[in-house]
């Protein structure tokens, strides 16, 4: 019965100044390098038709986000990745 | 002098050995212009994303180069008159790394998309 109830300190209150946690995936020291070749790493910011997501959802910093739409574009001429997918 | 990274599709009808004979011509207009092309990989027939003059595959090549603008300039010249190369790409690159891109390590040659 002890783990019954959910742990109310976990539970975000409406209006709370507590912030969600967020930090660029794609900057700092272990961060994996953008590059066009890497679709494997390029496939997940692409939705499910291959569009690129936005930054506020993946929380990838603006300057990251700029050199990955370069970086998708670039494989997409090269036909690594689709321009549409249906 | 500045480093270069050069990718090029061909023709998937095109031999393996002839995309070798592609990069070496390249390579030798490279060294021509002053050039040298410190690296090179095949990645082999893959799937494209899409279909680019009625084919769907093609070979990928890429070559690392260190010159000048004027080597890269005869390169994409010689490139646009191949009828045997689908497209190409040439991208600035800050260092010369010698290792082998991320398609030749990772493990899914042949993706999904």
């Amino acid at each position: 019965m002890k783990n019954f109830l959910p742990n109310i300190t976990q539970i975000p209150v409406r209006g709370s100044f507590l912030k969600r946690k967020s930090s660029c995936p794609l900057s700092g020291e272990n961060a994996p390098k953008i590059d066009y070749k890497d679709i494997k790493l390029l496939k997940k910011y692409l939705s499910e038709r291959g569009k690129i997501i936005p930054s506020r959802v993946t929380s990838v910093s603006a300057k990251k986000q700029r050199e990955l739409s370069q970086a998708v574009k670039r494989a997409r001429f090269m036909a690594l990745l689709p321009y549409k997918m249906d | 002098m500045s480093y270069y990274e050069h990718v090029f599709i061909a023709r998937p009808e095109v031999a393996p050995q002839q995309v070798e004979n592609i990069v070496e011509e390249l390579k030798n207009i490279i060294s021509k212009e002053g050039g040298n092309t410190f690296y090179s990989e095949y990645w082999g027939l893959r799937n494209l994303a899409y279909k680019i003059n009625k084919s769907e595959k093609g070979h990928y090549s890429l070559l690392r180069i260190n010159s000048n603008n004027s080597a890269i300039k005869e390169v994409e010249r010689i490139q646009k008159l191949n009828g045997d190369i689908l497209r190409f790409i040439t991208v600035k690159t800050e260092e010369a790394s010698e290792e082998p891109s991320v398609m030749l390590k990772s493990s899914e040659k042949k993706d999904v998309y």
